[in-house]
């Protein structure tokens, strides 16, 4: 027996259904359902289409999370759910749902910050986060740097993309190369072939961009380099060197990456960088970080590929920890926002 | 007598609708029901009504033996508030969930001809057409105002929101009420299962169209 609370996640703010259950920081269940392959030939994941799939998976998921865990909704100190950033009408399926099991299982509630999730999933893999610690998130929908003072009470945004998400430019350059979507893996495999030759733009780089942009990135102007790059090769009859490009692409996404990391681990004097998100399963980021760390004495937590992704646990991870900080639940009417500010862990 | 507490939820409508429901072996009544008006707001609305409708009976959560769902059609998103809603507290409690066309539960003017149409957005609205008995003999069908009204050519009568906003185009008598999906009518519908303790079902909400989505096609090239 132990007195840490068994929390329940849900996540429903994209494309998967996600129900996780802990008990303290130790993974119980971690159950999903996607519906990545429905967007597939759309390039891009439909917010209809990926709502309506939430609804069908939403009962089915909860039960094989229960189940794994091998606890009732009765047992469940609290309920956790994804109330933002993410697809608005997507969102409202996990939050309603939400609410229904904590209404029926008369247990509070707790409406929670995906990204702050992303952060504290690696609770689970590697214990308790040093505070503070500057958080890396990259996924088809952000690319954020983030100070984390108290990962309870709130987080500081220092930086994100202007443009388009680092998982969004591997999606886009993946279709530009003939490869399905989502475009993270097969350009990791690709990249593993070839060689990083080509000299694409580091976006957010130069002297100038210090001042306003130090902590920010973008990648719409390494995406149209590539195209540009690529469309010169077919117009001039030659063969595209499809390995070489995604490998010279992934290293200059990764440079800028864990550049601009690092630095604001130096800046604001943190040991501990976290890298969360779909693309911290890449395998050169995760390389080419913990190579960089390791020169200037900061340790990198990532946890592994299943977590990085979207899913329940770490929805369910935050939420235990809020519990554990002795945070209030949220109120009944708590709204899905799908611009929820990174100031808010739970609303 | 015994009776049977049952939970009735429908989102089908900008009317977010919570109430609580006795069913006997005879007969059936409301005993609670909340309805605000907000067709942007049903995830904030439906959880608070569904805690306050209890409350006014008096009764608890795990005294539900049944849920009753509207399963539309209506705009998705609200739609599908109402839907996860009643399948998540079925699931939890154990208890089976019942899903009615909430169209239906609008129902028939008796002795008429009536065509049932509310708001479907995008300038067209859901419809069905029912005869005088209340049975529904065409729908639920999305269409145009006029198109609904000259596939229901046979109305007498119109009742709904989407036949008060588009009353001009429709060219029936449009009754003021019911305006929304009926709690009682909701009740009556699925009274039988109630009664009859009847395995619950999965809740296929009656969407009509297929999700807004534009293949992407090749890149664009950026040489010019
Ligand atoms: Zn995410």
């Amino acid at each position: 027996m132990t007195d840490e609370p068994l929390v329940l996640g849900i996540e429903t703010s994209c494309d998967e259904t996600g129900v996780g259950i802990v008990r303290g920081t130790t993974l119980l269940a971690d159950a999903l359902a996607s519906s990545v392959d429905l967007h597939a030939r759309f390039g891009g994941v439909v917010p209809e289409v990926a709502s309506r799939a939430h609804l069908e998976a939403m009962v089915p998921t909860m039960q094989r999370a229960l189940d794994e865990a091998g606890v009732t909704l009765a047992d469940v100190d609290a309920i956790a759910v994804t109330a933002g950033p993410g697809l608005a009408g997507a969102l409202l399926v996990g939050v309603a749902a939400a609410k229904g099991y904590a209404i029926a299982a008369e247990k509070p509630v707790y409406g929670v910050n995906h990204l702050a999730a992303h952060v504290a999933v690696d609770t689970l893999e590697h214990g308790p986060l040093p505070e503070p610690a500057i958080a890396l998130l990259v996924s088809g929908g952000h690319s954020s740097l983030l100070l984390v003072d108290d990962l309870a009470g709130g987080v500081v945004p220092l930086g994100s993309t202007i443009d388009d998400a680092a998982g969004e430019a591997f999606d886009k350059v993946a279709r530009l190369l003939g490869m399905p979507f989502p475009g993270g893996p097969p350009i990791d495999r690709a990249a593993r072939e070839g060689q990083a030759t080509i000299a694409f733009p580091r976006g957010l780089t130069a002297a100038k961009d210090q001042a306003a942009h130090r902590f920010d990135f973008s990648f719409s102007g390494l995406k149209t380099a590539v195209a540009r790059w690529v469309e010169a090769r077919e117009r001039a009859g030659e063969p595209v060197p499809v390995n070489d490009v995604a490998a010279s692409f992934q290293d200059a996404v990764c440079d800028v990456l864990t550049a601009k990391a690092i630095d604001a681990c130096r800046q604001n004097g943190v040991e501990t960088l976290v890298i969360g998100g779909g693309v911290a399963a890449n395998s050169r980021l995760r390389a080419m970080a913990e190579e960089r760390a390791a020169k200037v004495g900061i340790t990198v937590r990532v946890p592994r590929p299943k977590l990085c992704t979207d899913n329940g646990a770490m929805v369910a991870a935050l939420g235990s920890h809020l519990v554990a900080a002795g945070v209030r639940p949220s109120r009944l009417d708590l709204p899905a926002d799908s611009a929820m500010p990174l100031t808010l862990v739970s609303v | 007598m015994h009776i049977v507490l049952v939970l009735v939820l429908d989102t089908s409508t900008p009317a977010v609708t919570a109430a609580v429901a006795d069913v006997t072996s005879t007969g059936q009544a409301v005993t609670a029901e909340l309805r605000a008006v907000d067709g942007r707001a049903h995830g904030e609305l439906m959880a608070p009504e569904i805690d306050q409708v209890l409350r006014q009976t008096g009764a608890t959560v795990r005294d539900l033996r049944a849920i009753v769902a509207g399963t539309g059609p209506g705009p998705f998103t609200g739609l599908r508030v109402g839907l996860v809603t009643a399948a998540s507290m079925g699931q939890t409690l154990g208890i089976p969930v019942y899903g009615v066309c909430s169209l239906d539960a609008l129902g028939g003017v008796p002795g008429q001809v009536t065509l049932v149409a509310t708001d479907a957005r995008r300038r067209e609205v859901y419809w069905a057409l029912y005869d005088p008995t209340g049975t529904r003999i065409d729908g639920p069908h999305v269409d145009l105002p006029e198109v609904a009204a000259e596939r229901a050519a046979a109305a007498t009568v119109a009742v709904g929101d989407g036949a008060l906003k588009y009353a001009d185009r429709i060219g029936l008598k449009v009754l003021d009420e019911p305006r929304y999906p009926m709690v009682d009518a909701f009740v009556r519908l699925a009274a039988d299962r109630v009664r009859g303790n009847a395995p619950g079902e999965p809740l296929t909400p009656l969407y009509l169209r297929r999700p807004d989505a534009v293949a992407a096609g090749g890149h664009k090239p950026v040489l010019r």
